[in-house]
């Protein structure tokens, strides 16, 4: 890694984590994410006025944190990147502000940046000294959490990002937080129901993949579809209560992780192979999932596709992964973003940056 | 000087100097477009007033009352300002820099000082005359209620002067700054004044999907 590698600091508040990072080039410096889940957990998922309040209370400690890890000052900085959206709109709109005000105060230009194409760049980040390997373009990206369930077709990480489906209801990781609280686990639901899951049988019951029927393939063959899914469980653990059976909340666990990992892979290995893409990126906090991962892995491998999937604590909502692609912009030679910007609660993933 | 926001209506900053006064000022009573103009207008008030961001002693924020959103982004925007040029946050009641704003226009009555808090609510805050060094004495409130509520809620409604603010100047709220600093007056607590809890209901159990 050069020196002349850009030095950026990522601020990111799109969902329930305030994330800033620091990134010199393609290298990690500091990752400090302060999160507000527990404050949600009370309610079985993000409530956005909550989730707002909090990102106030922890952005100027984040930053501080931050700038300590990577020990770098913020006169040092070459630039300031921001999630501008999509997400909840008045989460972002305080990282918005509040990295306008900072832009202005350092004099360092201010780069709005897409939070799903900032999912993709965290994969160019690497945490040692020798730098990674290489990414190479054009690459699928699935991008899944609890606020979004997107496929993507990068073929430039700054230039050039399509969107090939994504989730037409609920988010996947929305799915799992639905279906633990109908089998009685605590929210978060994903590594509950993961747990829940280990030991129960993936085929025990057939519940069905969302948008997987020959007629749905037509319309919407990379769309995904969970609003389904959870109907179908609901009413499944119903009929067991009705009958005065006790449910067996590991096999309804694993059976409904199985439908959600086999939807989530199929398409995405099946968007590779209609686009002649042979390489696969997971990103979004989805990716904690085991069985997600170990079916990913499965298919790739049997596909010969190459599978990339960043460290968890990259993968998950964070400001180093848009201090990375604040930095591609800023070393491919693009102007910063102004300050007249606003934030975009559905900003299409086309724009890559305001 | 001082850089001063306050986004509890509309958005407004100015810069400001405690001998010279206000040296330049932006404002809209857009309630839809905090986040979108603050950081233009910040860069605009230090231009226009020539002021490089290093020279500024602190940065004061109006705390509110005000509706969630908006509020938040003005505070957040002085916070890291602050933390930018590496100087404090004063923090100063939205509703003292319009009362402020009366004084300095002349009117030393007792006000009462209304403000839009949206849902059919309004905040409200209660001044006496002003104090020995001509700053606002607030009596009550700052508080919410409903626009027929303050009869009940404002101790002798009759004897206050009604003013409705449709926006809050950072000027005067900037100015109202520099002149509580040298006489060692208290500033607002860090907490924003949102007076209303956030929206939200406590997980219910699921509903039956099968009849
Ligand atoms: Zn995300």
């Amino acid at each position: 890694m050069t020196e002349a590698a850009p030095l950026v600091l990522g601020i990111e508040t799109s969902c329930d984590e305030t994330g800033v990072g620091v990134v010199r080039g393609t290298r990690l410096l500091a990752n400090v994410i302060a999160s507000s889940m527990e404050q949600h957990a009370r309610y079985g998922g993000v409530v956005p006025e909550v989730a707002a309040r909090a990102h106030l209370e922890a952005l100027t400690p984040t930053l501080t944190t931050a700038l300590d890890e990577a020990g770098v000052t913020l006169d040092e900085l070459d630039a300031i990147a921001v999630t501008s959206g999509p997400g909840l709109s008045g989460a972002l709109m305080v990282g918005v502000g509040a990295a306008k005000a900072l832009a202005v105060a350092t004099g360092k230009p201010l780069y709005a940046v897409n939070h799903l194409v900032g999912h993709v760049g965290a994969d160019v980040l690497s945490t040692g000294d020798d730098g990674g390997a290489e990414v190479e373009y054009p690459t699928i990206a699935l991008l899944v959490s609890g606020g979004h369930t997107s496929l993507l077709l990068v073929r430039d990480l700054i230039s050039d990002v399509e969107l090939l489906g994504e989730t037409i209801d609920d988010a996947a990781g929305e799915a799992f937080d639905k279906v633990a609280r109908l089998l009685g686990l605590p929210y978060p639901g994903g590594p509950q129901i993961d747990a829940a899951a280990a030991s129960g049988d993936p085929t025990a019951i057939r519940f069905p993949r969302g948008l997987s029927l020959p007629k749905d393939m037509a319309e919407h063959r990379y769309d995904f579809s969970f609003s389904g899914l959870k109907t179908a469980v609901a009413r499944w653990v119903e009929q067991r209560q009705d009958a005065g059976e006790p449910v067996p909340v590991a096999d309804v666990a694993a059976s409904f992780r199985e439908a959600v990992a086999d939807v989530l892979v199929t398409k995405a290995i099946a968007a590779c192979n209609d686009l002649g893409v042979p390489r696969l990126l997971l990103g979004g906090g989805v990716v904690a999932n085991a069985r997600v991962r170990a079916l990913a892995e499965q298919r790739a491998d049997a596909a010969g596709i190459a599978l990339r999937i960043p460290p968890l604590s990259l993968c998950t909502d964070n400001g180093a992964m848009i201090a990375a692609l604040g930095a591609q912009l800023v070393a491919g030679g693009r102007p910063p973003s102004g300050l007249g910007f606003a934030a975009d609660s559905t900003l299409p993933v086309t724009d890559i940056q305001a | 000087m001082l850089l001063a926001i306050d986004t509890s209506i509309g958005t407004s900053v100015a810069v400001v100097d405690r001998d010279r006064g206000v040296l330049a000022e932006r404002a809209t009573s857009d309630t839809r477009s905090h986040a979108e103009v603050i950081g233009a207008y910040i860069d605009e008030c230090l231009g226009e007033a020539q002021v490089a961001a290093s020279a500024l002693s602190a940065v004061a924020i109006g705390m509110g009352p005000g509706p969630f959103t908006g509020l938040r982004v003005g505070i957040a925007a002085a916070n890291a300002f602050a933390f930018g040029i590496g100087r404090p946050v004063v923090r100063v009641v939205s509703h003292d820099a319009v009362a402020f704003a009366e004084l300095r226009a002349g009117r030393r009555d007792p006000v009462l000082v209304v403000s839009d808090a949206r849902r059919r609510e309004v905040y409200w805050s209660t001044y006496a005359a002003p104090d020995s060094e001509g700053l606002p004495k607030r009596v009550q409130g700052p508080a919410l209620t409903r626009p027929d509520g303050l009869e009940d809620a404002v101790t002798r409604l009759d004897e206050y002067r009604r003013v409705d603010a449709s926006e809050v100047s950072a000027g005067a709220l900037g100015m109202l700054a520099e002149t509580m600093h040298p006489h060692g007056r208290e500033f607002a607590a860090s907490e924003p004044l949102y007076l209303r809890s956030p929206d939200v209901t406590l997980a219910k159990a699921p509903k039956r999907v099968t009849g």
